[in-house]
């Protein structure tokens, strides 16, 4: 299926991703009892504060552990419960992940964990809390889906969606504002990539907030490349069909993350085109590097994740495709 | 069942671990001995639990933290009719559902996987929250190594449980004393294990893991006991039963070969020469 969306990007309104999930989380609350929410000493900014405050009896405050946070969730979770564990992605599944595999994958406890604050754009607080390394990580634990929705619209629709998944799932967002380029009726079906624009000579894949930086360097080419953007918000599973059928129609990929080079999206992509059609390929993402203070803008641009960036991987792209 | 019938179950099981041991050629002998007379009690005595249906809602949970001796729950689950008792031969083989360390999904009567230290006490934890949630009355069990609370999550798992005044919790202490690489006051101590317990709102008590009487009254004492979880520290002999496995921790991790298998088998049937078995 694809799906069209024009690339009229002007008024965009800026919503934290993560906003998306607080409204998910009291929805899901709303319809299923089982619903359950632990946070790490975190609930205002990981936005569970509106859960807790609707449903106190099924809150809890697990204070700074997030261990013992993953292991009570899959206790829960074993004990029939849905329960939603809430930290910042650098302590979980930075922190936890041992329990992660252990108690909640190895053990198929269904706990929906949640990872704020990930990416470079955590900005002032610096490398200790900017996670880059979380998609990597999870990405390779049996059982464990991992998403990485776009805006706060896809954020909530993901959030919904993981509950109703019965298993373990890992979702990750940012901390800053970012344009909500999907809207309420915007196609989301976990493990199926989305197609935001179609195009023949290149498929950018990407996901987060650089499916709106991709968006921005397909209008900037616009005329001269004719750009494909699919909006990758699933990375496990990942929708293999997507991505062997961008190849082929387009015969260019170049991804795009907020994550280490290494691990990721790009990963799992050139996984996929290694197994059925190795493609020319570029990465766009942190490479191989912490990251650093700064404001949120200043650090995209300086560690590479511009739409500059995004541009100048296409067009290295195109080239080696020619050339091949 | 009377304490004799009891003791003769437990007699039964350690038998059956070392023939586990032997057949599996690796393991841990130990702790798996040191704890036959407690999860005898458990599922004898004290768990609320019906073998014919293991997923029954209403069970009582028994959370093994301490994976690694799992050779004592797999044989007491077996005498209690979960599994058939020939299946215990299987254990660390390809193909059993009786792994080196226990898989909730496979093996009927398996409550949650470990293997990894520290990670038993706060899925009990858990469990207990949603028994309370739900307004049941089915009770939580975990089984803890004095060893695995050199592991910080052990802690969390203590701090989280006092402050939620977890009442339908009890956790038993393996005190055996031994870890791996040696004693565990000379490893990272751990005393004063008890007033540790104590300053994080759980209330204590103190037994001998092998007196039956004892076990069952602090299991009984423990559900009467409303505002705090209970922590039974269980004095227990690791390798007990076999002469030279006792207090020994070089057989933490090992198991015995097949010399050594036969001599501690004689040991256990004879009880040490008191009586004569048909076997001799």
């Amino acid at each position: 299926m694809k799906y069209l969306v024009p690339l009229n990007h002007d008024n965009f309104e800026e919503v934290p991703p993560r906003d998306g999930f607080g409204q998910g989380l009291v929805e899901l609350g709303q319809k299923n009892p089982d619903v359950v929410a632990l946070c790490g000493d975190l609930v205002e900014s990981t936005r569970v504060l509106a859960f807790a405050e609707a449903f106190p009896e099924r809150y809890f405050e697990m204070g700074v552990a997030e261990q013992n946070m993953a292991g009570v969730a899959a206790g829960l979770a074993l004990a029939g419960k849905i329960p939603f564990i809430s930290s910042y992605a650098v302590f979980s599944p930075g922190r936890n992940w041992d329990q992660i595999r252990v108690s909640i994958c190895y053990s198929q406890a269904n706990v929906k964990i949640v990872g704020a604050h990930a990416g470079i754009s955590v900005g002032p607080d610096g490398a200790t809390h900017q996670a880059l390394e979380d998609v990597a990580i999870t990405r390779v634990l049996p059982n464990l889906i991992v998403v990485v929705p776009t805006d706060s619209v896809e954020a909530k629709k993901a959030t919904i969606a993981i509950a109703g998944y019965k298993g373990p799932a890992y979702i990750r967002f940012g901390r800053e504002k970012t344009p909500v380029i999907t809207k309420a009726d915007t196609p989301f079906e976990l493990g199926k990539a989305l197609t935001l624009t179609n195009g023949s000579d290149v498929t950018i894949i990407a996901n987060g907030q650089m499916v709106y930086r991709a968006m921005m360097a397909a209008e900037e080419l616009a005329g001269k490349v004719s750009v494909r953007v699919i909006n990758m918000h699933t990375v496990k599973p990942i929708d293999a069909r997507a991505i062997i059928d961008a190849a082929k129609e387009t015969g260019a990929i170049v991804t795009a993350e907020e994550h280490q080079i290494t691990g990721g999206l790009g990963g799992a992509v050139a996984e996929v085109l290694a197994d059925h059609q190795p493609t020319p390929m570029e990465r766009v993402a942190i490479l191989d590097t912490f990251g650093e203070s700064g404001p949120p803008e200043v650090l995209m641009d300086h560690y590479h994740l511009g739409v500059a960036d995004i541009v100048h991987a296409i067009e290295r792209v195109i080239r080696r495709k020619n050339a091949g | 069942m009377t304490t004799k019938q009891l003791e003769l179950k437990g007699n039964q099981i350690r038998q059956d671990i070392i023939k586990m041991l032997l057949a599996a050629g690796s393991g841990h002998s130990a702790g798996p001995l040191g704890m036959a007379d407690i999860f005898t009690a458990l599922y004898f005595e004290i768990l609320n639990v019906d073998p014919k249906k293991p997923t029954w809602p209403d069970r009582d949970r028994l959370v093994l933290s301490a994976g690694h001796i799992c050779p004592v729950l797999y044989a007491a689950l077996a005498h209690r009719g979960y599994f058939p008792v020939e299946e215990l031969m299987t254990l660390r083989q390809f193909g059993t559902r009786l792994h080196g360390h226990p898989h909730n999904l496979e093996l009927p009567g398996i409550e949650n996987s470990s293997g990894p230290l520290g990670q038993g006490l706060s899925q009990a934890v858990g469990m207990a929250l949603a028994a309370r949630l739900d307004q049941k009355r089915w009770r939580t069990y975990a089984v803890l190594s004095d060893g695995e609370h050199d592991e910080g999550q052990t802690w969390e798992a203590v701090m989280f449980a006092g402050k939620n005044q977890l009442h339908n919790l009890t956790a038993v202490i393996d005190r055996n004393n031994i870890q791996i690489d040696g004693f565990t006051e000379t490893i990272m101590p751990l005393e004063p294990i008890a007033d540790k317990y104590r300053s994080f709102n759980w209330h204590v008590l103190e037994i001998d893991g092998h007196n039956f009487e004892d076990i069952i009254a602090a299991f009984r004492h423990a559900k009467a006991v409303f505002e705090k979880p209970t922590v039974i520290i269980a004095h227990t002999i690791p390798g007990k039963g076999v002469d030279f496995m006792e207090n020994d921790w070089h057989w933490h991790g090992k198991p015995p070969k097949p010399d050594e298998a036969t001599k501690a088998l004689k040991e256990l049937r004879t009880l040490r020469g008191k009586i004569t078995s048909e076997h001799e």
